[in-house]
């Protein structure tokens, strides 16, 4: 799950990283406030769940609460569009009001889970204010790495990163400060990503997080309810939070074959000989282990929302899901939903013999196919 | 032969809910020699059999088990392998998904020197056919025989299993290790394994996008692995970057592609299914 930047900051604070002062808003006569409060020489920030802001007119500077109130108006209600929100863009709800700093030098600090060290680590480049990807393919040698041990890093481990990022003089102790408070929170907000870039140091000899991106562990939400509220709904595509809610994972896709798979590998290989055949799939639909009747079809319903469907794919190889709970979801569905494209299913598992029959008996036009190369053919030749 | 499991395994299974007992009764109709339950509050009764305990460590007193199958919620589960590691059971397989990657970094701590292997998390577990199996696949599906298969993905692996046995080839063990981001047994430690077994002759690894573990064991394959190998690879056509974190991708120097990883194999000497339908008649032109 991911949060907005105003969001990250007040978690982040909590827990000792210093911040810009500022202000959420919603209307321009807030944003007037806002810089009033803050001295007037503001920086105002849309709140997307998108990088790439800057560059995409999200983040402009105001030099008096008039202007911030004018420019303010400009920002909210506009679609912002950047590399990462697609052609489509993101509407602007709110910004961020904050205090401007200044700043004499800018770093980057982020932290995530290293999969082969199974440890999280943290990652620091003296380049801040660039993406971490451009640094990692320009200049690999330039991203400095700390591993935590357990839920720490180490006041050792921060000093060495400071000193090896050339911070010195009345900086080093707060940034070394605020390393092991970004850790302390991305541990105990079960985070998968705790990212501030940039950190900025101060001609005052501060140390400060002006950019922050937190991203929460969604399978840790049920021990977090405070971070659970933060969810901005606006800010994800309907369909798949549509699914998440049925215990679904789907992801739309271009293609007109639709499909519904049961885990994400077998997904993903549906997928790989769909276009083998010939044609595209239209989405990823993994039902999970334990696909219930109303998750099947929920399924057909977030499949079928989606126009360019021209028919379905199902291909269910059951463990543990059994075959013949999935058949009664399926027919149950299909009739209720009244679905007129042309059905092609692949199904195997455990009590599969009863789901055939409950396919057979149902007295609607399914195409089963013997084989995965066999369906996604049948798929393909019906879609076209 | 076979690996890690077969006929003189005796199975513990922990969490004995809905799952944990449909399961456990499957397992035992395969051959699975279960011989403890362990459900905290529901100790000192039996269930489907055998005799259920609060706590590991009494169902170890009492009845020994080698190795645990774990079906306890997301929420309690990485609690549960904890506990199923000290007290020192030799294989323990993870079924439950939805672990909280936090939870798997004290896992992966825990496991570190430790006397046990852990299969998973989110996996379907490890069979060996006719002799034992050790989670939640369908067992008919399987049959005896002399290839190994290892997957990242539990359905997936059973399409491996169905289209070898509707060949006439049978498996010595099939082992799904997960799909989460910390999972305790690795390719290369299954390649090892299958490497030394005298009773696998050949053997399938299914991969799928994203992480390096296949790289890893391509490059453990060409130096160490005489057996032959058929590779497929999930999600050639999955679009880049849907579930990985904007700095996660880093970590494994931007690798993760399809592309790479099918060329890492290759050069490996490992035999590229075309499609995800060719595995079993892939591995038939290698015997």
């Amino acid at each position: 799950m991911k949060l907005h930047e105003f969001q990250a900051k007040q978690v982040l604070r909590t827990y000792g990283v210093p911040t810009p002062e500022g202000f959420p808003v919603s209307d321009a006569a807030s944003a007037r406030d806002a810089a009033e409060k803050l001295g007037g020489r503001v920086v105002l920030k849309a709140q997307i769940h998108a990088g790439g802001r800057g560059k995409g007119g999200g983040v402009k500077l105001a030099g008096s609460p008039a202007e911030a109130e004018r420019q303010a108006a400009a920002m909210l209600g506009m679609t912002l569009v950047t590399h990462q929100t697609g052609p489509q863009g993101r509407l602007v709800k709110r910004l961020l009001v904050e205090e401007q700093l200044p700043i004499a030098r800018e770093i980057y600090l982020g932290i995530t889970l290293d999969r082969s060290a199974r440890r999280p680590v943290l990652m620091a480049s003296a380049q801040g204010g660039v993406e971490i990807e451009e640094v990692a393919a320009r200049d690999p040698a330039a991203i400095l790495r700390e591993h935590l041990s357990g839920p720490l890093l180490h006041a050792f481990q921060a000093r060495r990163l400071a000193f090896a990022l050339g911070i010195r003089g009345d900086a080093f102790r707060p940034a070394v400060a605020a390393m092991r408070a970004l850790a302390k929170a991305y541990d105990e907000t079960d985070a998968s990503l705790a990212e501030v870039n940039p950190f900025v140091l101060t001609e005052d000899g501060r140390a400060v997080a002006l950019d922050a991106k937190l991203d929460i562990d969604d399978n840790s939400l049920f021990r977090h309810a405070e971070l659970a509220r933060l969810r901005d709904l606006d800010e994800e595509e309907p369909l798949e939070t549509d699914a998440i809610n049925h215990g679904l994972n789907y992801i739309k896709l271009d293609g007109n074959v639709g499909c519904m798979v049961n885990g994400a590998g077998l997904a993903m290989a549906t997928m790989d000989i769909i276009q083998h055949a010939g044609g595209m799939p239209a989405n990823f639909l993994d039902v999970g282990g334990g696909a219930s009747k109303d998750q099947v079809k929920n399924g057909f319903r977030i499949i079928l929302s989606d126009p360019s469907v021209r028919s379905i794919l199902i291909n269910i190889f059951g463990g543990i899901l059994k075959v013949d709970v999935l058949a009664e979801g399926i027919v149950a569905a299909a009739k209720e939903l009244a679905i007129s494209v042309p059905m092609v299913l692949r199904l195997e598992g455990t009590n599969v013999e009863e789901g055939r029959r409950i396919l057979a008996d149902s007295g609607l036009d399914f195409i089963v196919a013997s084989d995965m190369k066999e369906a996604a053919r049948q798929a393909v030749a019906r879609a076209a | 032969m076979s690996i890690l499991v077969d006929e003189t395994t005796r199975v513990a299974v922990q969490g004995l809910g809905r799952a944990g007992r449909f399961h456990a009764e499957q397992c035992i109709r395969f051959g699975a020699r279960v011989v403890a339950g362990v459900h905290p509050g529901r100790g000192g009764g039996t269930d489907l059999g055998f005799p259920v305990y609060n706590t590991m460590r009494e169902a170890v007193q009492q009845q020994r088990p080698d190795a645990s199958m774990i079906f306890v919620p997301a929420s309690g589960a990485a609690d549960a392998i904890l506990e199923a590691v000290e007290s020192e059971i030799r294989l323990v397989a993870c079924i439950t998904e939805g672990i909280p990657a936090r939870d798997m970094v004290t896992v992966a701590a825990a496991l570190d020197g430790s006397r046990t292997r852990l299969v998973g998390p989110n996996c379907p577990g490890v069979i060996s056919p006719g002799k034992c199996k050790f989670g939640i696949m369908p067992g008919h599906i399987h049959r005896a025989g002399a290839v190994g298969v290892v997957s990242r993905s539990g359905t997936l692996t059973y399409e491996a299993v169905g289209q070898l046995s509707n060949l006439g080839i049978g498996q010595s063990t099939c082992i799904g290790i997960g799909g989460d981001p910390i999972i305790g047994t690795s390719f290369v430690d299954v390649l090892d394994l299958f490497e030394r077994d005298p009773g696998t002759a050949g053997i399938v690894m299914i991969g799928e996008i994203g992480g390096t573990a296949e790289e890893e064991a391509a490059e453990f394959a060409k130096s160490r692995v005489t057996k032959p190998i058929v590779g497929l690879i999930a999600g050639a056509t999955a679009p880049p970057g849907r579930r990985m974190g904007h700095a996660g991708a880093i970590i494994s120097g931007g690798k993760g592609t399809a592309a790479e990883k099918q060329a890492a194999m290759k050069a490996a000497g490992i035999a590229m299914a075309p499609t995800p339908a060719d595995i079993g008649s892939t591995l038939a032109t290698l015997l």
